[in-house]
């Protein structure tokens, strides 16, 4: 007994100061991606050829889907220009699928999803969590905000074990159509009010399984989505940040 | 014929790193294969993979990749611990051929580890082995209903019960469904099917590499990135005729002991919460996240992702990286110990983990389980020093054995690869070799087959790339440790009772995306 008090005393407080502070990021982190069009050469494509997965369009103008992005930064390796940079911001959360589109402006994060929400859940909020068809990256994540340096919980946020004690539905993974079933009868089993977040780039757009006939093209197809938080996986940081953001919380 | 002239005479060596022609890939009679296959494992040797290539007429090639023992058979069955010293345990590899029709006798009656091997070949190709024991699919999933398009496993009688959970589970675990028949709380048998997490992986492989593959590769299973992601490298980069600097040689086998480090802390601490040893739980779940953000210092990326690239590693670790990780790591050992060390000394906990969830050595060895789930029941298999890559080899990793085959076996086993790691780590990155840090990609050469081999922390991973003329993916195989050792979890309870499960299913963390590929 004696043991494991002074084992616990000198193992000490080891909880993140996030929201307090900004949290610290390593220096190779790969965060938010940021454009500058004008920079672009004239009939220079070479982003848009070596972008896995599609996520650089140029047809109207530079566009980056950061739903898409695996944040590989194969394009800023390529750019002769510095178009395309790589900064180090973890905040990725956006409303809409739409906002995930870089076009040059600064990415438009999320904002308290209703006054419904943050009135009913800014407290309190458990998550029901579904992984459908992810490879488990985007689980560990969220395995880890549940730990005792992310530790949610300090912001009455829970993963939950069944859909009936939920308020909100996370999806990971592209839904394979072997999950589509369980993710629709997970969000029919939540009491309304509810919403659902997609969390990865294979819950937003199928991510590196985008082409496959076996998944879904993300989780929009099954249920209706009202946060995105992109990232392959994303950082628990930006999890935190994004799931707070929603709830219309004050964050860094 | 004896076993060992019939080897010689029909397995054709290969090396790792090195591609086979097509051609030079005889096929033989199918009874010499199946006796091939049969007397390899009796001998100690492992079925590392088992697969067809399909073709218009019906005539399909069948290959089997092969671990051969050589010289006499040992096992660490009773012996504590193993440290292996270069050239005491020497494995070669070999593959045998053969040719067959729409259907061909099953071997898992002579050969239990290739039991699954047959069922995937028959969900996929339509092959079917005649005379399999247990003949379904591997990845078709049980509908929203529980309707299986097979029937499963289920007792009769008037006081068994059979419990069904999943696909979707209590925590953030990902989707299986898993029946119990069970009476009162004994579980008789578990069925677990799987199929949840199928992306369509390997037909997608066809026709490759394409530039989204190595991502692909790193989300086989996302807590294996690095290690998937070098066994893809491995097979390219042997199909192109490259090898890669000792330096990136180095900085893959870093990132992968770091992988390890970070699930085994993770299993342990997740182990000591399912029992509500919280000191212990808390601690080492916050030191795995040191490790993950170790592995992000390295390559921005907490999961290894980016660091692996076919030709070196995306990344370097410059003077001062390679001392402040070894430092931290280095940091690690002693607050990681002290947590263990309250639970191996905690009498509660050790009563719900010995004797829990026991494999015997018999049963693991027999159907072909892998990684720490083997070695804890005492077999005697790990791919670092049996497939060692030059690292390996200079650096060679303390290994161990249990006998016991339980939770408290298989826990114990992570600690001691955690250990071991933490010294390769301390003397690799100490003293880092020079080379390049990436060569270009390479063009397949074509018709040609190539193997990788990577012992990921669930265990060995064996990737197999066959090259058409021209110069893309034929066929591509994936063989995660899963897939050999989710049968270990249904073994494993047997006669337990239901509760036992999580902390079964614990010591095991099998991969789902993995196995459903």
């Amino acid at each position: 007994m004696w043991n494991i008090l002074r084992t616990r005393a000198a193992q000490g407080q080891r909880t993140a100061a996030f929201p307090a502070s900004a949290p610290a990021l390593p220096e190779r982190f790969r965060g938010r991606l940021a454009l500058e069009p004008t920079k672009c050469e004239e009939g220079c494509s070479r982003c848009v050829a070596a972008c896995p997965t599609e996520a650089i369009d140029q047809e109207k103008g530079l566009a980056l889907d950061l739903g898409r992005c695996l944040f590989c930064t194969e394009c800023v390796a390529v750019c002769p220009t510095d178009a395309l940079t790589s900064t180090g911001d973890y905040r990725l959360a956006t409303r809409s699928r739409e906002a995930l589109i870089l076009r040059g402006e600064s990415l438009e994060l999320t904002q308290r999803l209703s006054d419904e929400v943050a009135k009913r859940f800014g407290r309190s909020l458990g998550i029901r969590v579904v992984s459908a068809g992810g490879c488990a990256g985007c689980e560990a994540e969220v395995n880890a905000l549940s730990n005792i340096i992310f530790d949610i919980s300090r912001f009455g946020v829970h993963v939950v074990a069944s859909p009936r004690h939920a308020d909100a539905l996370l999806v990971t993974g592209p839904v394979s159509h072997a999950m589509k079933g369980a993710v629709e009868a997970t969000y029919r089993a939540i009491p309304a009010p509810k919403f659902v977040i997609a969390v990865g780039a294979c819950a937003i757009s199928g991510g590196p399984y985008a082409e496959s006939s076996e998944v879904e093209q993300g989780v929009a197809s099954t249920v209706p989505v009202d946060l995105f938080i992109p990232g392959c996986p994303p950082h628990p940081f930006t999890l935190i940040d994004g799931i707070l953001r929603a709830l219309g919380r004050s964050v860094p | 014929m004896t076993g060992a002239s019939l080897l010689k005479r029909v397995v054709q060596p290969m090396r790792l790193g090195h591609s086979l022609p097509l051609d030079s890939l005889e096929p033989i009679a199918f009874e010499s294969f199946a006796s091939a296959v049969d007397h390899a494992l009796q001998a100690g040797g492992r079925l590392l993979s088992l697969f067809l290539r399909p073709s218009v007429r019906d005539e399909h090639d069948l290959h089997a990749i092969l671990a051969l023992r050589a010289g006499a058979e040992q096992d660490a069955h009773d012996s504590s611990r193993t440290t292996l010293s270069g050239g005491e345990h020497v494995f070669t590899l070999g593959v045998v051929s053969t040719k067959v029709g729409a259907s061909f006798p099953s071997l898992t009656p002579r050969v239990l580890a290739a039991h699954l091997f047959e069922r995937e070949l028959y969900e996929r190709h339509g092959v079917v082995p005649e005379g399999h024991p247990w003949l379904r699919p591997v990845r078709k999933w049980p509908s929203n209903d529980g309707a299986t398009p097979w029937p499963m496993y289920a007792l009769g009688g008037k006081e068994v019960h059979e419990v069904r959970v999943g696909p979707v589970h209590a925590g953030v675990i990902e989707p299986g469904h898993f029946r119990f028949q069970c009476h009162g709380e004994r579980v008789f048998r578990l069925e677990i099917a799987l199929g949840y997490q199928h992306r369509g992986l390997l037909p997608a492989m066809i026709g490759g590499p394409r530039k989204r593959t190595i991502h692909r590769m790193e989300t086989v299973a996302g807590d294996t990135s690095v290690g998937h992601a070098w066994a893809y490298a491995q097979v390219v980069e042997a199909l192109g005729g490259v090898r890669v600097s000792p330096r990136a040689e180095a900085l893959r086998a870093c990132a992968l002991e770091l992988e390890r480090m970070a699930n085994h802390m993770g299993d342990l601490g997740a182990l000591a919460g399912d029992v509500g040893f919280l000191p212990t739980a808390s601690a080492l779940v916050g030191l795995r996240g040191d490790v993950l953000n170790l592995s992000a210092a390295l390559c921005g990326s907490r999961l290894g992702h980016g660091l692996v690239r076919v030709g070196g590693v995306g990344f370097d670790a410059h003077p001062a990286l390679a001392q402040s990780m070894r430092e931290t790591s280095c940091a690690l050992r002693a607050p990681a110990q002290r947590a263990n060390t309250l639970l191996w000394a905690s009498p509660s906990a050790m009563g719900r983990f010995e004797g829990t969830g026991s494999v015997s050595h018999e049963v693991a060895r027999q159907l072909g389980f892998v990684g720490p789930v083997a070695r804890a029941s005492g077999v005697d298999v790990d791919a670092r020093r049996d497939f060692p890559t030059e690292t390996y080899r200079t650096h060679p990793v303390g290994l161990w054995f249990k006998h016991q085959g339980d939770v408290y076996a298989r826990g114990r086993m992570r600690w001691r690869e955690v250990e071991a790691s933490l010294s390769f780590l301390d003397e690799v990155l100490a003293q880092l070799p020079e080379g390049e840090l990436r060569l270009a990609e390479p063009e397949l050469a074509p018709d040609s087959l190539a193997v990788g081999i990577v012992e990921g922390w669930r265990g060995e991973i064996v990737h197999v790339g066959v090259s058409d003329s021209n110069r893309t993916f034929a066929s591509y195989e994936i063989v995660d440790p899963s897939f050999h050792n989710w049968m270990g979890m249904e073994m494993a309870l047997r006669g337990m009772e239901i509760s036992d499960f999580p902390l079964c299913n614990k010591s095991f963390n099998l991969s789902y995306a993995g196995h459903d590929l």
